[in-house]
């Protein structure tokens, strides 16, 4: 095998959806998820007493990550709950991406075995530390049938199970051959917190050695001997087929060594991805558009617009909203998000062998054992003969919660002898992504002597979920949709709120970081800034007083407050803006401050988050996921637009799909609150702050009240009205 | 038919018949197998690409190999071996500045190529030499951080 393969300790081997979706979604649990179960690949002298745990008798703590790296520090935060309760010896601690199995590695929010909506330490955090508990006493238990004591008068630290009163020690690595013969005790005892010796220190991460010095392996660095390389083309136009290729030009391109027509796409196989792409670029190709090729943007936004303006699904009512809406002064406001791509670093790619009874893949997913399940129908193969190799992920960011990579690479490397790696050029990545969906809301709400008194908001955009995961698209309403819509943290008596399900024609739509508080947190806590304006308050004073019952909430926002100087005096056309998010089972409150210049360009200037997670489990990982998510929801705000013409996306690369570089990046402080409540999700939460603290930064700096996304610059020109 | 291309890579001479438009970024990838030198847009917007020649960092996505015969190329692989690399990717880990990783290689080669020319680099020297790197997990506070500890060899 390929120097890839081998294995050194800590090397990886090859080979939200937030509180509203927590407390919606009660699919029945299998039984059998995260039970503890044999691993398939346990061998004797092994102690493999769950899925994921493995301890070899020179004590090679082997660790199986059940949900996958793409840049969170996840690896680090599982391995730490896991070592915790353990007592496992950190230093010979090693990881392994886990196969595709459902059962033995399903996220328990989700079912399926799926990372991503900042799930992964809430939906992991009991049964990780169960299995580190269950493990631990057994090999407890066999050290004290060895000795003859009391199970109860042994300790364990590091590795070790020691007996005090005798002075006697026995390493895991030793007892790992009898420890596999204990029966898992029933209802093991977890620590208690203030016991905890790895979870809540700043762990270096497990992962990041090997990403500065080029060993890491992603999906698109599989190297399989033998193998071609691959790129593609698809119909420009959404659903379109291939109609006449002509390849004569492109089959004298040394190195072309096959070109492959399927009907909705072609690839050109080559030596390398060089003479696969020039192959392409050679190809001339008649695409049969279809009918979508009328679609574009205005007649996607006129059709939502229609869509919004009709009654929806009722999501949640309390109060008496006829009445909250009936007394004192009324504000109407509608927002606007448009669809965006998600420009993974690593480009859409999946290395794979097809012969006619097997297929093995190659690639970083973000849904193993669905990729496996799609892999297989396209193969035309039973689910068991399909292998799945997962790997360390250049990016996810919800793009990789869709198969579609890999059945397109199933389905070229079908038409090729021996391995094949598909890569996408960054042009075909962006064209056909699975966007983030447009939306609306609309909201009208009244106030009444400074305070809301009756709030009715709705969304009309697409239901991801209802495609995605269809038991849990109940009654009509998408409650990754409505997520941060039905929670609003402020005290209001009357709150009504709609969903309507408006799918854009022909464009495909997914998750994306952030995914539907990013579209509520923007609206609600916009229009808040504009209802504070009307009651004459300032934005924090203002939400302030909605909060009374709210202390997780009040603390968070008076702390950033403090942090980031709040009321104290700033030069002209510079603001401060304001988001307090519900989101993802934390508490967070953000501070945005940036100056519009003259021109209406914007300069971040300064953001301060301050992060009520509950235990963090790695505190520095978790700053660092929100000074990210910050910069990812910036970049969006400022430049993220994907359009359609004629059916096809308008934009191809970084050109013309911007991204926020280091010259343009503000200064960010991350504040993290001590707490002992359950955790909350972190991954998403930045995203999700960073577009409407900025909004209102602007709001405050110019007092033009922007209502949709991206930024138009030509709204905030100085000398124009607000 | 094509004479084989010679480059001299991390010290190394490497022989290999690829056409002489190929960039650089490919020969390496998909020829030599050095995949830490990252593919991430084709058009030398990104930097995940990065490659030093004589000691200079270039986008190796948008470099044709016949320009770079007879030149000193060092990738990834071999980058902490010079030391500006080693510094870099030493202050890297410290500031735990890396999150997916993938546009990495990329920002501690045009760093590394900063620190060897600036040895005191000011924010604008950063922003001049960094701009072109794009990091979509929002890593620049960090990679700033990383970059002055780098040049002073203190943690902040």
């Amino acid at each position: 095998m390929n120097a890839h393969n081998s294995i050194s300790r800590r090397t990886l081997l090859t080979g939200g959806l937030a509180t509203g979706f927590l407390l919606a979604f009660h699919l029945p649990l299998r039984a059998a998820v995260n039970e503890p179960v044999q691993p398939p690949d346990a061998t004797d002298g092994k102690f493999a007493p769950n899925a994921f745990i493995r301890i070899d008798p020179e004590g090679a703590t082997t660790l199986v990550m059940p949900q996958v790296e793409m840049g969170q520090g996840i690896y680090t935060a599982i391995s730490m709950i896991l070592a915790e309760e353990l007592d496992a010896d950190w230093s010979k601690v090693q990881l392994l991406h886990a196969p595709a199995n459902e059962k033995l590695y399903g996220n328990p929010i989700f079912i399926i075995q799926a990372t991503g909506g900042s799930t992964s330490v809430r939906a992991f955090w009991k049964p990780l530390r169960e299995a580190g508990a269950s493990a631990r006493a057994m090999l407890v238990q066999a050290a004290a049938a060895q000795w003859n004591v009391d199970p109860a008068s042994c300790t364990t630290s590091k590795g070790e199970v020691t007996h005090k009163a005798s002075g006697r020690t026995l390493s895991y690595g030793a007892l790992a051959a009898a420890a596999s013969g204990q029966t898992p005790p029933k209802d093991v005892p977890l620590k208690d917190p203030k016991d905890f010796v790895y979870i809540g220190q700043p762990f270096k991460r497990l992962d990041t050695p090997e990403k500065v010095n080029g060993k890491a392996v992603y999906g698109i660095d599989a190297i399989v001997p033998n193998m071609k390389f691959a790129t593609l083309a698809q119909c420009p136009v959404f659903g379109g087929k291939v109609g006449k290729v002509d390849d004569r030009a492109a089959k004298k391109i040394p190195g072309v060594r096959k070109i492959v027509v399927l009907d909705d796409l072609v690839a050109v196989v080559g030596d390398h991805m060089w003479a696969a792409k020039k192959g392409l670029d050679a190809l001339d190709i008649a695409w049969n558009e279809g009918p979508n090729a009328k679609i574009n943007s205005k007649a996607i936004w006129d059709d939502l617009r229609a869509a919004s303006a009709k009654d929806g699904v009722v999501a949640k009512s309390t109060g008496d909203i006829a009445k909250g809406l009936a007394s004192g002064e009324k504000l109407e406001a509608s927002f606007e998000l448009p669809f965006l791509a998600h420009a993974t670093m690593e480009p859409l790619n999946a290395t794979v062998h097809c012969t006619p009874d097997s297929c093995e893949i190659w690639t970083g997913t973000q849904i193993m054992a669905r990729v496996q399940s799609e892999a297989a129908k396209a193969a035309g193969l039973p689910v068991e003969k399909v292998t799945v190799n997962n790997h360390l992920l250049g990016g996810g960011f919800g793009r990789k919660l869709e198969p579609d990579m890999v059945v397109a690479a199933v389905r070229i490397a079908k038409e090729v002898d021996g391995p094949v790696k598909v890569v996408w050029t960054r042009e075909e990545d962006i064209q056909h992504d699975i966007y983030r969906p447009v939306y609306r809301d609309t909201i009208a709400a009244t106030l009444s002597a400074g305070k809301i008194v009756g709030w009715k908001y709705k969304i009309a955009g697409a239901a991801i979920i209802a495609r995605w995961l269809p038991p849990a698209f109940q009654k009509g309403i998408d409650i990754d949709a409505i997520d941060s819509a039905t929670d609003v943290p402020y005290d209001i008596p009357n709150v009504h709120v709609e969903y309507v399900r408006a799918e854009p024609p022909a464009i495909p739509t997914g998750f994306w970081r952030g995914v539907g508080p990013n579209n509520n947190v923007f609206a609600v806590e916009c229009f808040i800034d504009e209802l504070a304006r009307k009651a004459g308050k300032d934005p924090v004073e203002f939400r302030r007083g909605m909060l009374a019952n709210q202390p997780r909430f009040l603390s968070v926002l008076n702390l950033a407050a403090e942090k980031a100087n709040w009321g104290q005096p700033l030069p002209a056309r510079v603001g401060r803006g304001v988001c307090l998010q519900p989101s993802f089972g934390s508490f967070i409150a953000t501070v945005v401050e940036a100056e519009v210049d003259e021109q209406g360009e914007i300069n971040l200037r300064r953001a301060t988050s301050v992060v009520d997670t509950g235990i963090a489990v790695n505190p520095d990982t978790i700053v660092a996921q929100v000074e990210g998510g910050l910069i990812f929801g910036l970049t969006a705000a400022l430049y993220g637009e994907i359009t359609i013409d004629k059916g096809r996306v308008q934009q191809s690369n970084f050109n013309d799909y911007r991204m926020l570089r280091i010259n343009q990046t503000p200064k960010i402080e991350v504040h993290v609150v001590r707490s002992g409540e359950a955790p909350g999700g972190i991954g998403e939460t930045g995203t999700t702050a960073g577009p409407p603290a900025l909004r209102n930064a602007i709001y405050a700096a110019t007092g033009v009240a922007l209502r949709r996304l991206p930024i138009d610059r030509k709204l905030l020109a100085a000398g124009r009205k607000a | 038919m094509h004479m084989a291309t010679v480059l001299t890579i991390n010290g190394e001479t490497k022989s290999f018949d690829a056409p002489p438009d190929m960039p650089l970024l490919w020969v390496l990838r998909d020829i030599l197998g050095m995949t830490g030198t990252k593919f991430g847009c084709g058009i030398a917007q990104c930097g995940a690409c990065t490659v030093h020649v004589d000691g200079k960092a270039v986008r190796s996505c948008v470099l044709p190999v016949s320009a770079v015969e007879n030149r000193t190329i060092t990738t990834i692989e071999h980058v902490g071996s010079t030391p500006a690399g080693a510094k870099v990717q030493k202050a890297w880990l410290e500031a735990e500045v890396v999150q997916c990783g993938y546009c990495q290689s990329g920002q501690i080669m045009s760093a590394a190529a900063l620190l060897a020319a600036t040895p005191n680099p000011d924010d604008s020297d950063i922003d001049a030499a960094m701009a072109g790197n794009i990091c979509r997990c929002g890593t620049y506070v960090r990679i700033r951080e990383a970059i002055k500890q780098a040049a002073t060899g203190r943690q902040s």
